[in-house]
């Protein structure tokens, strides 16, 4: 239900010619779960921007649920992410000071709904996550795993066709990371929309069903994956490590993740011709 | 989405730093309240000058040596008015029920006892009374007899009365004027006493008695007596307007002016002595408010400033409210609303301190300032264009911000 056909998007810096998407082809089931995965600068925040309609392409053409989206206007697009769209962000972006029932009440505000069911609807969807019992907690009262979680209801709230989530654990530590993840799997397991991480984290992207690999603005691998990872599953150095300690029969050291794990095909992953 | 909810997101907004609110606030405030107050100011003096001036009986006919210009105090180049003016004027005058010549002698001290105040003197004609409507509380006024016999009594207002004599009855005891003893026979009423200058303050002599008993040479000008003014009440008021006419007429004999000439003196009539005066003063309230004014202008800077400050610092707020799905002109109205707030939040507050600047200008009887329900409306009206106009530019600044780039704000 997306499908992006030879999208490309061009800036002008000075005389230079940017592109920082070039005839991107990408098809995208309903209820699929899947990675955008590449470096800094691979042109995948670009692609994020463009699927959640926050931007519109230079050209080709983008349609999505059988509507062509790639030359609405502004207001137009502001209307269809109020529709379809839900957004996570690396740094949560809640609004500070505002209460976290507050927060996921404001996609609704917009949309259009009344002020009881905006409040049922955004009391149900932080029971979903969890903070049931923190509704009125402001920003800094939580912790950032729970800030996110705030962030998943706030993006859940208006039911939308497509969650995107731009290194939703980003700015958490490796336990809350594998706690949010889980809420994802969980999330995306009951409800069934759309869920697209856009990541520059190979074992975080091995959590979905199927990663799309981008580099310098073009797609250069689109892998299914069959077994995705568990949340909770320890990155590939420190399972090495416990599984070779286990072995001397010496107890592994408390490990720290390295910030970016060499990309060690775990045996359950199988790639795709 | 309607515009009690757009009011409602403005003001979360707002209470979500109150301080800041505050502050901003703090220059509407103090802008609109000089506006108030200035223009209580003004009105206060404007209507206790009317009031003073109508004191002086409607139907009454000043005339003054010199010129007055519109606007303008009346100057006085060498102009003078004698005692025979006021004898032709009562000679040939027809169609007045009183004719008062006055001489107001300047800078004498009255004493006491040991007590000393330099009240407004003036030596005057019995007529005073009824055409300048001064009443008698105690005693009696000056009379004719006083006049043929140059008799040293004196009438006092009840103001010179408090102060000289604390309480006491005035009547009967003796006064020293520049030295010269005389008796006081009675106390006027009160006028009213308001605004700028106090008519209460004064003491009334009989014209003659001052001429040959207090002021000697000082009074005689190019070999005759002068006199400052000469007043005359009309019948009806249809007869001001000729009365006015014939005191033009037979001045003009008197001091040997021609038709073409100009004329070394003015006659007024109280309606537009009235309006001359208030013209003076509602040129000065008007003035007032203009400063006060670009006070209140400086205040919508200090707005416009804060919220181009605020539109910076949310720049990621901005950014993931479109993200969520705010467009453009919702994103616009949420900040002009906003500034709105503040600015009429500001103004109400600003009328109260005005308000209460006058209040207290009043009771510690400074002036008596009178706040118009007109200038509180201006008020208001001023601080809500000043929201909007000083709102419009960095509203349109938070509406134009692209979400993408406005999420990735460091």
């Amino acid at each position: 239900m997306i499908d992006i056909k030879n999208i490309s998007k061009v800036y002008l810096l000075g005389d230079n010619e940017v592109r920082a998407l070039d005839g991107v082809n990408l098809h995208i089931d309903k209820g699929e779960m899947m990675a955008i995965m590449g470096p800094s600068g691979s042109g995948k925040s670009t692609l994020m921007a463009i699927l959640g309609c926050l931007d519109v392409p230079t050209s080709g053409t983008y349609t999505l649920d059988g509507e062509s989206v790639e030359k609405l206007s502004e207001n137009q697009l502001a209307d269809i992410r109020s529709r379809k769209i839900g957004f996570v962000f690396q740094q949560f972006n809640l609004l500070s000071r505002t209460s976290a029932l507050d927060n996921v009440m404001l996609p609704l505000t917009y949309a259009g709904v009344s002020g009881r069911d905006r409040r049922r609807l955004a009391t149900e969807a932080l029971q979903k996550v969890g903070l049931g019992d923190r509704l009125h907690h402001r920003p800094n009262e939580l912790s950032g795993g729970q800030q996110q979680r705030v962030a998943i209801a706030r993006s859940l709230v208006n039911s939308p066709a497509i969650l995107l989530a731009d290194e939703p654990t980003g700015a958490l530590d490796s336990k809350t990371g594998a706690e949010i993840i889980g809420l994802f799997q969980r999330l995306h397991a009951e409800l069934g929309q759309t869920v697209i991480y856009v990541t520059h984290d190979p074992f975080i992207a091995r959590h979905t069903a199927r990663v799309v690999r981008i580099a310098d603005g073009r797609i250069v691998g689109d892998e299914v994956i069959e077994h995705p990872l568990a949340a909770g599953t320890p990155r590939p150095s420190e399972q090495a490590l416990t599984e070779n300690a286990a072995a001397a029969g010496v107890a592994a050291p408390a490990v720290e993740p390295a910030a970016a794990p060499p990309v060690a095909p775990t045996p359950a992953a199988k790639t795709a011709a | 989405m309607n515009f009690a909810e757009n009011v409602r997101i403005a003001l979360r907004a707002l209470a979500a730093n109150k301080l800041r609110s505050a502050l901003t606030m703090l220059g509407i405030i103090i802008g609109v309240g000089a506006v108030v107050a200035l223009m209580a100011i003004g009105t206060g003096a404007t209507a206790s000058i009317t009031q003073q001036v109508q004191g002086i009986g409607s139907n009454v006919v000043v005339v003054f040596p010199g010129k007055l210009r519109r606007g303008r105090a009346p100057t006085s180049e060498a102009a003078f008015m004698y005692y025979t003016d006021y004898e032709a004027l009562l000679k040939n005058l027809s169609g007045i029920t009183g004719i008062v010549a006055s001489y107001q002698i300047p800078g004498e001290t009255v004493t006491y006892g040991k007590t000393s105040v330099t009240p407004s003197i003036v030596a005057t004609t019995p007529s005073y009374s009824q055409v300048r409507s001064a009443t008698v509380a105690h005693g009696r006024f000056i009379t004719e007899g006083d006049r043929s016999v140059r008799a040293r009594v004196a009438v006092i207002g009840p103001t010179t009365a408090s102060n000289l004599f604390a309480g006491l009855n005035p009547v009967g005891r003796t006064i020293q004027i520049a030295g010269v003893p005389f008796e006081v026979v009675g106390e006027l009423t009160s006028k009213g006493a308001s605004g700028f200058g106090n008519g209460d303050d004064i003491v009334i002599l009989p014209l003659e008695t001052a001429y040959d008993r207090l002021l000697g040479s000082k009074a005689v000008v190019n070999g005759k007596r002068e006199v400052t003014d000469i007043s005359m009440s009309a019948v009806t008021g249809d007869a001001v307007n000729d009365v006015m006419v014939q005191t033009e007429r037979i001045m003009r004999r008197q001091h040997g002016l021609k038709l073409t000439d100009a004329l070394d003196f003015t006659v007024l009539s109280q309606a537009q002595f009235l309006s001359a005066l208030t013209a003076i003063t509602a040129t000065l309230t008007v003035f007032l408010g203009a400063i006060a004014g670009i006070s209140l202008l400086v205040g919508g800077i200090g707005i416009m400033n804060i919220m181009l400050v605020s539109v910076t610092e949310r720049t990621r707020e901005i950014g993931l409210r479109k993200a969520v799905g705010a467009r453009q002109s919702i994103i616009l109205i949420q900040f002009l609303v906003e500034t709105l707030v503040l600015s009429l939040t500001g103004g109400l507050m600003g009328v109260g301190l005005g308000w209460g600047i006058a209040a207290v200008l009043s009771a510690a009887n400074v002036i008596q300032a009178r706040v118009t329900p007109n200038s509180v409306a201006l008020a208001f009206i001023f601080s809500a264009a000043v929201g909007v106009f000083f709102g419009i530019y960095p509203a349109y600044r938070a509406a134009r911000l692209r979400p993408i780039d406005a999420l990735r704000y460091e």
